[in-house]
């Protein structure tokens, strides 16, 4: 149906940022490990992997440039997991 | 293109000949009915499985065979049943072959994976059933493998468990082709409130089955870390938590419920304004409730766990979203029956199926209230009330819709016709026959019969004797429908291109269709059911 083309060009020194980002990221996974946080170990260590994942999903696999459908899409599927989550941990955290 | 105007896509001769022209072929067509040969198959194995375990039940103490060949019958049935049958039955089948022609496409978007997807069936087939034949036997857990004892027992678990395995990514494959179909190959014209409610089932469908299927695909590989390496997931002695594996295993599991009732749901939503002759009672009503039970079926896994220990927070809030979900799915209910108000009906057999899907439907949802409510289901967990429930919903909902679905689109897949008294007595048989099997196991279960249990005290007797006669007149029944259609398939009368007057697209193109579909891929300028506009096809 869509067949029309969006012609965009990226910067390079965005990519350079956002790999930046991801791997600041990745040392604050590692390094919020030593640090007791008891019942918000498993929530930060989620947390920041999903930071992780949408700077990917967003700039990387250009969903910043795509239809308002498919971000309305991944938008809902990152909602519906975040959701399977939290209903789990409601098991978890209050047994 | 010119030739394929006349000639079936039968007809048509490929690169290839005889069986290679079918297991090759990346037509949609072909796919479909290569999957529907193949879950047939399965399928009347499962029954087989169903009929010895019921006729075993027939009498307190040993019948016919011993509790451990009991316990791997049971096994057996439910994981085909489940994971090669009903799981791909009608997405597989009805989808493959009709999806591309209703939204007005010559293919689905990704043919080669499509054909991909069917050689992964049958290898996850082959591996899940080569358990049969190994030495330990086949598995005895149940098809729920549930942690601890499915990495405790000594039957030969890990090929079943890694051919489900294998098999969720036929369902995934599947699901991506249906979905990129949809968006991208609709016929001009045809926006998303002008497609057909079949192929919105199977878009919902097809996002359940990208999302929900790599958690039970990953839950299956840590049953197999757990056997073969000790790593300590699910078993308490090592740490683990048995209760995670049920989390795991139910969020796909539950999901995949929808997987197998949303599409049954669109081929009712087919069959009832055809046969009703006339447009379907709220439509976005029905459309919306689709999507709505797809997102809101991720969100009630729990309700499979009330007695497993979870914390009384998570009990509340999954008895909570259980009651959530029976709204939509009876909004449909309500649309169905709204329609057929002050219709014309035809009394066609794809119509009597479709109106006996209604009311076991609506017997299996409602016993399911009683399941999602925590006080009853304490009572009622693990009886015979809950197996009565889930084959109303899963054999009667999804079953009924199949077999409705089959007699409905049989002159376009054929292009013959049957004959209709044979399949109406079939299907009375069949209805009573079903009813026969099912409604003593409610009376059991609420009296006190476990589930998956070999032997029974005197009292539950005379219920387990009347579900046993049950089972051999619902096996008489399929017999004379596999019989008709099959007669049919071969000796039937020619069908015309739009036998019941239906308004969708695939009764505008041949019986059976030619192999791209369309000579031209049509502009459509009307609603799906818009029977007010009735056009010579």
């Amino acid at each position: 149906m869509n067949n029309h083309k969006i012609e965009h060009i990226v910067p390079y020194r965005l990519y350079l940022i956002v790999l930046s980002g991801l791997i600041l990221l990745t040392l604050i996974s590692v390094g919020v490990t030593y640090i007791e946080l008891a019942n918000l170990t498993v929530f930060t260590a989620i947390f920041l992997a999903c930071i992780k994942s949408v700077l990917v999903l967003v700039f990387f696999m250009h969903l910043k440039f795509d239809n308002k459908l498919l971000q309305i899409l991944v938008t809902a599927v990152f909602v519906l997991i975040a959701l399977v989550l939290f209903i789990t941990f409601l098991d978890y955290n209050f047994r | 293109m010119s030739d394929h105007t006349t000639s079936s896509f039968r007809e048509v001769k490929g690169k290839y000949k005889g069986i290679f022209a079918w297991i090759f072929s990346t037509d949609h067509k072909r796919i479909g009915l290569l999957y529907l040969y193949s879950i047939v198959s399965f399928f009347l194995i499962g029954v087989l499985l169903g009929i010895v375990m019921k006729l075993e039940l027939m009498a307190p103490g040993k019948t016919v065979i011993d509790p451990a060949t009991y316990n791997a019958i049971f096994t057996l049935h439910g994981v085909i049943m489940i994971f090669l049958v009903v799981v791909p039955g009608l997405p597989a089948i009805f989808g493959n072959f009709l999806l591309p022609i209703m939204i007005g496409a010559k293919d689905v978007a990704f043919p080669k994976l499509n054909l991909l997807s069917w050689w992964i069936y049958v290898f996850g087939a082959i591996i899940a059933l080569s358990s049969l034949f190994m030495g330990g036997g086949p598995p005895d857990t149940g098809w729920t493998f549930y942690a601890p004892y499915a990495f405790k027992t000594n039957t030969n678990m890990l090929p079943a468990v890694l051919g489900a395995f294998i098999l969720g990514f036929s369902s995934i494959l599947t699901g991506i082709n249906f979905i990129v179909t949809i968006h991208r190959m609709r016929a001009p014209g045809m926006t998303w409130f002008k497609m057909p409610l079949f192929p919105w089932t199977l878009y919902g469908t097809g996002w359940i089955q990208i999302l929900a299927t790599p958690i039970v695909g990953i839950t299956l590989l840590m049953i197999v870390g757990e056997r073969v390496l000790n790593i300590g997931f699910f078993d308490p002695a090592l740490g683990g938590d048995p209760i995670l594996y049920q989390h795991l295993f139910w969020i796909y599991s539950h999901p995949a419920v929808y997987i197998m009732i949303l599409p049954a749901m669109g081929a009712i939503s087919e069959i009832i304004p055809t046969f009703a002759n006339k447009s379907i009672f709220g439509y976005k009503a029905i459309v919306i409730s689709t999507l709505a039970i797809a997102f809101v079926g991720y969100f009630v896994w729990g309700h499979h766990m009330f007695t497993s220990g979870m914390s009384g927070t998570a009990l509340y809030t999954f008895s909570l979203l259980t009651f959530i979900v029976a709204i939509p799915s009876a909004i449909k209910v309500f649309n169905w029956v709204g329609t057929l108000h002050k219709a014309s009906i035809q009394l066609e057999t794809p119509f009597f199926w479709a109106a006996s899907f209604l009311f076991v439907f609506m017997i299996g949802g409602l016993s399911g209230l009683a399941l999602g409510a925590l006080a009853t289901n304490v009572h009622l967990h693990d009886t015979a009330f809950v197996v009565a429930h889930f084959h109303f919903i899963v054999f009667g909902g999804v079953g009924f819709a199949f077999m409705g679905a089959i007699h409905y689109w049989f002159p376009k897949i054929w292009g013959r016709m049957y004959n209709s008294k044979l399949a109406t007595s079939g299907w009375i048989i069949f209805f009573i026959g079903f009813c026969t099997l099912y409604l003593p196991m409610f009376f059991l279960g609420v009296t006190g019969m476990p589930r998956r249990y070999y032997d029974y005290v005197e009292r539950f007797h005379g219920p387990n004797i009347v579900s046993t006669i049950g089972s051999w007149v619902l096996l008489l029944g399929l017999i004379i429908i596999i019989y008709n259609l099959v007669n049919a398939a071969y000796n039937g009368k020619k069908a015309t291109k739009n036998p019941w007057g239906g308004r969708t697209l695939e009764w505008t193109v041949d019986s059976p269709p030619s192999l791209e579909n369309f000579e031209e891929i049509p502009v459509v300028e009307r609603g799906p059911y818009d029977y007010r506009k009735n056009r010579e096809s």
